[in-house]
């Protein structure tokens, strides 16, 4: 992976899902069809539905909201035949700490969204989409709003769409601040009105979903990738990436870089092009001491896995999971310790009824494993070797977080768990 | 307290957007929010400071303490004039923007701990900053009032909730905008980001 002198190959960006967004006006449905906005469609009707989910499976698209799941898999599995509705659930409840991409899409092109989810749920026989949104997120909700109302004067929603006979309905539900809404089969529970909390699988959604009808759960990314594969084809989005990881990706850089921002790059683009190209390195003084690869809940990885490709095969070879191709760059200056044990506290005391549980101890082992010196240094009474434990930790511990069940679902923001798992 | 006869009818015309009724729990209860305010408790202003890793790692602790401190209340809680309520929040899903605030669900991102409290100190007064992103059509929400009623889904709130509005409440310019716009990303224009 490295050329002649040594130094990381450059690799290019590439403007597919981000290509409308410097554009300032493609929010807005008249210059969003100038931008070949909704040109999908046409593709789309044109084919038998059957024959699209064969096309996004031969795409190798995989799930965008962690699992990585193959999407035309997923679709796949959608029960036939059961005499109830299909339903296509949007999953915009971007919550992974770290994660900022779909609020950035949904703010600067939410008729991408729009379009994804006409084609999808006409390539799986979908008359009723719901998107789930997280509440927090004002600018992205108002601006997805607008988009699905314009789609609505336009004709692009609603009944016999560009007189295709497909019919489709939209309807934005906002969520309130549960972190565990993320996670697929708490999503559905959610938007039934009951508790968000997860359900043991089998049934899987794609059986026994929305109404105990078949449903599939879909990220905001996974859906707007959908036209760009219907209208350029499957040789073209297979251009991209890796064999098993193809196509374009937003990768979500924060914490102590110099640019921290969403930058849309092949999968497989080494993290170190994403850290120190993209994000531009560290900030002034400070040296790389960790990062995730896929949000807070992802193991952490260390200087010496800079060259590790950023898709799913690769990362988790190296000991971690891509989840949501969030990377959150952490300097020597930050105590792994404070960080990690804060995570662990928030999800203990968050929430401990989860069926993803795994994402709660893996910054902790993965910190352990590298950083073992510093539990020492905590250990052997030493205290805290940096200055930045405290200020991590917030010298509160875990104990004025809620104890379990205790939060107001309804209009609280809740205490973080993490989770990796089927998004 | 009885729900109006418009509150009634805005709940069945919600109750209708779903196949089966109790979906539209949560957009029932952020209506009686808006309706009523006594779902929770909160004052004119929501002000929510992340405190997950990201912003952690750019002060947002600080930021919390600080606006505890000058309101005079501990997380969660509503000043003395009923104006401001301060909480912190998980991820906010805006980690270039880091330490993130929220007014009523509006991102001022990048604040100093001055210019946190200057924020505050608006609020207070009754005005509402334009948030990080007005140059792009962000707007603050008035008042928590006019954010649950949207949130409910029922598109532009009201009147009699919006008019809550301060003088100065920013749509557009951006000009006495407090923080600072992210420094890159694939969308950004707005500081010469160059990566594409």
């Amino acid at each position: 992976m490295t050329s002649a002198d040594g130094s990381a190959p450059q690799v290019q960006p590439v403007s597919v899902l981000s290509s409308r967004w410097r554009d300032g006006l493609a929010h807005g449905f008249d210059r969003y069809l100038e931008l070949d906005g909704y040109a999908s469609l046409d593709d789309a009707f044109a084919k038998d539905p059957a024959e699209l989910v064969q096309i996004v499976k031969d795409s190798g698209l995989r799930g965008r909201g962690g699992a990585g799941f193959p999407t035309g898999m997923k679709w796949g599995f959608l029960a036939k035949g059961t005499g109830k509705p299909t339903y296509l659930v949007v999953n915009a409840d971007e919550s992974e700490p770290g994660t900022f991409k779909d609020m950035e899409l949904l703010e600067r092109d939410p008729h991408a969204l729009v379009e994804g989810t006409i084609v999808s749920a006409y390539a799986i026989g979908c008359n009723q989409a719901f998107i789930y949104l997280r509440g927090e997120c004002g600018f992205a909700g108002r601006r997805l709003a607008a988009a699905i109302g314009e789609a609505y004067e336009h004709g692009l929603l609603g009944r016999d769409i560009k007189g295709s006979g497909f019919d489709l309905d939209v309807v934005l539900h906002r969520g309130a601040g549960a972190y565990i809404c993320g996670e697929e089969t708490a999503l559905l529970s959610s938007l039934e009105g009951q508790r968000g909390q997860p359900k043991l699988r089998p049934p899987f959604p794609a059986v026994e979903g929305l109404y105990r009808a078949p449903t599939t759960v879909n990220n905001v990314e996974t859906i707007a990738s959908v036209p760009w594969i219907f209208r350029k084809g499957v040789d073209w989005f297979r251009s991209m990436g890796t064999e098993k990881s193809p196509g374009p990706k937003l990768f979500s850089v924060s914490g102590e870089v110099q640019r921290p921002g969403n930058y849309e790059y092949p999968l497989g683009t080494p993290a170190r092009e994403l850290i120190m190209g993209a994000g531009g390195g560290m900030l002034d003084g400070k040296t790389l001491k960790a990062w995730t690869p896929g949000g807070s809940s992802t193991p952490l990885l260390t200087p010496d896995h800079l060259d590790t490709p950023m898709d799913f095969e690769s990362i988790q070879g190296a000991g971690s999971l891509l989840g949501t191709a969030a990377m959150i760059v952490l300097s020597e200056d930050v105590c792994v310790v404070g960080a990690c044990l804060k995570d662990i506290c928030d999800s203990i005391f968050g929430r401990s009824f989860c069926a993803l549980g795994d994402g709660a101890v893996s910054p902790i082992v993965s910190a352990l494993q590298y950083f073992r010196e510093e539990f020492d240094q905590h250990v052997e009474g030493h205290g805290c070797p940096f200055g930045t434990a405290q200020a991590l930790l917030g010298g509160r511990g875990g104990s004025e977080l809620p104890p379990h069940g205790s939060g107001d679902n309804a209009t609280s923001a809740s205490p973080s768990n993490t989770r990796q798992g089927a998004r | 307290m009885p729900m109006s006869e418009e509150t009634l009818a805005r709940a069945e015309a919600l109750i209708g957007r779903y196949p089966e009724r109790r979906s539209a729990l949560l957009p029932l209860l952020y209506l009686v929010q808006a309706a009523d305010g006594y779902v929770r408790p909160v004052g004119r202003y929501l002000v929510s400071v992340c405190r997950t890793l990201p912003c952690q790692l750019r002060g947002s602790r600080e930021l919390s303490e600080a606006l505890c401190k000058r309101l005079d209340v501990p997380l969660g809680g509503t000043d003395a004039t009923g104006m401001v309520t301060v909480e912190e929040v998980e991820c906010l899903a805006a980690c270039d923007g880091a330490p993130v605030v929220q007014v009523n669900t509006e991102n001022y991102e990048r604040l100093s701990e001055e210019q946190a409290l200057e924020l505050v100190e608006r609020l207070l007064h009754d005005e509402v900053p334009p948030p990080t992103l007005a140059g792009d059509g962000a707007v603050t929400e008035p008042s928590t009032a006019a954010l649950h009623w949207r949130l409910s889904g029922l598109g532009e709130p009201p009147a009699d909730l919006a008019e809550r509005a301060a003088t100065g409440a920013g749509s557009g310019g951006d000009g006495d905008r407090i923080g600072s716009a992210p420094a890159g990303g694939a969308g950004d224009d707005r500081t010469g980001g160059e990566r594409l």
